[in-house]
């Protein structure tokens, strides 16, 4: 029941959200809000592996950009598809090739498991690059709408509106994992696997439902992307700003609650934003990363962890 | 068929040589992941640092890469351990190095990453020196010394410090810290302290590897990326800590990457090492040569 509640208040959030921007009638409001509003998916969907269950994913890149790279396939072949049906198909790709990686890694100790993300998304970066069909290190251009399918207004508020629903849903299923079963066996499993597999916890099981839920939903957050960006090529894809921001943004907010990554993806996501227009850009990746690096040194609960004692 | 036997040939050599380079390059991982356990995963950002100290070396005062490298040692050695020192203060004492850890190191990554596009920005820096252009022929092979320069440099690398683990009071105390750190505490030796010395020589490492690095490509900052596999992957393949099994990881990679990118073009190579990681980690997590 409270989880419906919950869900009931993060739509009623998302609504006034919609409202408010659609008041100040400005396209820039929107482009920003969407990226930020793509950090809180990525954010989100980390922790749930990263957070819960302790296992580091450096992969993100790769999981979003398979996610993107569906919808250019999808784009080519299937052009009809409504974009919501574009991103569940590349949550899944992207939410198999967790579990496959996960199968082939999460039995060794989890240092492992974060290396073999990292070379992950080189493999798929190398695999993208050579692949003429989704244009290769070319690149792969996509012509957005003009118009929103659903209501009155630009393509681009449309983006807003579907990225805005799916940061409900992963922050609902983040927050309601956290008080189920799962979530008591993430978190057995991130204080201490040894005592948590003899206490009868399926640890294998978990952590595999752990990395195909994340890698599931960094797909998600990554399949719009094409019709965002309208010139997608492998370099921006698979950047590694993605896996820096999404590593810091939980880790500034606060690893151990669904509330860390929102709190960590909003004050960084925007902050990047104005830092990107008023500074530049790569001042504001030096600053994601200095912020990363004070905040596991000194703050090592997070924003969340100044307010609980 | 001469013709692809002399490719061939080639391929082989320079795999080879490339190997010896991939092996200094990925020392001092071996020290600090396999001996230390600590994940690293900065180190290719420090060695991208070594290679534009040696560039700076080179371009600014004209002085040979490689001996610059050498007189440079010991101001990454003094890094490593103000790195060490941080790491140990903030994670290893409260019990709390894995996840944080990992993060600290990835930071570190980055900010050295972005600063160095920031100071050198993305252009591609070359060093000279006298045997950077030639090459040696026997019969149909090939030695470039570009090539060959670095994997002698890596050899007497590796060598020197085989001889110091094997034969100094100290090397043979960063082994025993290697094998059980518990153990060393209660014999009353502070494993941190040991642990601080053996990471500055890790990250030493990292000034030479990144001069002989910027002598066989160009360098620019995000080029550390690439070698995050390479490095990982050879560390892994070649059991964790065994200077020996580092080797012949490095070599077999080296190899392994030469050919494809001969036969099957350039741009498939950087999937050879992670191919080869992943593969390692799936079914042989102990490495080629590890003790299970």
């Amino acid at each position: 029941m409270r989880n419906a509640y919950f869900v009931l208040a993060a739509l009623a959030v998302a609504v006034v959200t919609f409202a408010v921007a659609r008041l100040i009638d400005n396209a820039y409001v929107f482009f920003a809000g969407y990226v930020v509003l793509q950090y809180i998916v990525l954010a989100t969907a980390w922790n749930i592996l990263g957070g819960f269950t302790g296992y580091v994913n450096f992969g993100t890149a790769a999981f979003f950009a398979l996610g993107a790279y569906t919808t250019v396939v999808l784009h080519k072949t299937m052009p009809f598809l409504p974009l919501p049906a574009m991103m569940l198909v590349g949550g899944v790709v992207s939410g198999l090739i967790g579990l496959g990686m996960g199968y082939l890694t999460l039995r060794l100790r989890g240092t492992f498991f974060s290396i073999a993300t990292l070379a992950m998304a080189v493999v798929a970066q190398t695999l993208i690059t050579n692949w003429n069909f989704v244009g290769g290190s070319r690149g792969a251009y996509i012509i957005r709408p003009s118009d929103s399918p659903i209501f009155s207004g630009d393509y681009i508020q449309y983006l807003f509106v579907v990225m805005l629903a799916l940061s409900v849903i992963s922050v609902s299923l983040a927050r309601a994992i956290q008080f189920s079963r799962l979530g008591f066996g993430f978190s057995a499993i991130r204080d201490d696997e040894g005592a948590a597999e003899a206490s009868g916890v399926p640890t294998l099981k978990l952590k595999l439902i752990a990395t195909a839920l994340s890698g599931g939903l960094m797909g998600m957050a990554g399949a719009p992307l094409p019709y965002y960006v309208t010139y997608l090529d492998p370099a921006s894809g698979f950047s590694l700003s993605y896996a820096v921001n999404t590593i810091a943004m939980p880790l500034i907010g606060g690893t151990a609650t669904w509330l860390g990554p929102v709190i960590g993806a909003i004050l960084l996501g925007t902050l990047q934003q104005v830092a990107t227009v008023t500074i530049s850009s790569a001042l504001s990746l030096l600053l994601v990363g200095v912020l990363l690096v004070t905040f596991v040194i000194a703050a090592p609960k997070g924003i969340v962890g100044w307010f609980k004692k | 068929m001469d013709l692809s036997f002399d490719l061939l040939g080639n391929a082989l050599v320079s795999g080879l040589l490339l190997g010896g380079f991939y092996a200094a390059v990925t020392i001092g991982v071996s020290i600090s992941f396999g001996m230390l356990d600590i994940v690293n995963i900065a180190h290719p950002a420090f060695i991208i640092l070594g290679s534009y100290t040696a560039y700076i070396a080179n371009s600014v005062f004209g002085f040979d890469p490689i001996l610059s490298s050498i007189v440079l040692l010991p101001a990454f050695y003094l890094l490593g351990m103000a790195i060490y020192h941080v790491y140990d203060v903030s994670f290893e004492r409260r019990g709390d190095a894995s996840i944080r850890g990992l993060a600290f190191f990835f930071g570190v990554l980055f900010i050295t990453e972005v600063t160095l596009v920031l100071v050198f920005g993305v252009d591609y820096r070359l060093v000279d020196a006298p045997y950077v252009g030639p090459s040696l022929h026997f019969g149909v092979i090939d030695l470039p010394l570009r090539l060959l320069v670095p994997f002698l440099v890596s050899c007497a690398l590796i060598g020197s410090l085989q001889l110091f683990m094997s034969y100094t009071f100290l090397g043979r105390a960063v082994q025993a810290v290697a094998q059980d750190p518990m153990a060393l505490r209660l014999m009353g030796a502070n494993p941190s302290k040991i642990k601080r010395i053996a990471f500055g020589l890790s990250i030493a490492s990292c000034s030479v590897a990144g001069a002989i690095l910027i002598i066989i490509q160009p360098v620019e900052p995000s080029i550390a990326r690439d070698y995050i596999g390479r490095i990982f992957a050879i560390c892994v393949m070649g059991g964790l800590g065994s200077f020996g099994g580092t080797i012949i990881a490095a070599v077999i990679l080296g190899v392994m990457e030469s050919l494809t990118s001969t036969f099957y073009g350039p741009s498939w190579s950087p999937a050879v090492a992670f191919g080869f990681l992943l593969i390692t980690l799936a079914v042989r997590p102990s490495g080629l040569f590890g003790r299970t």
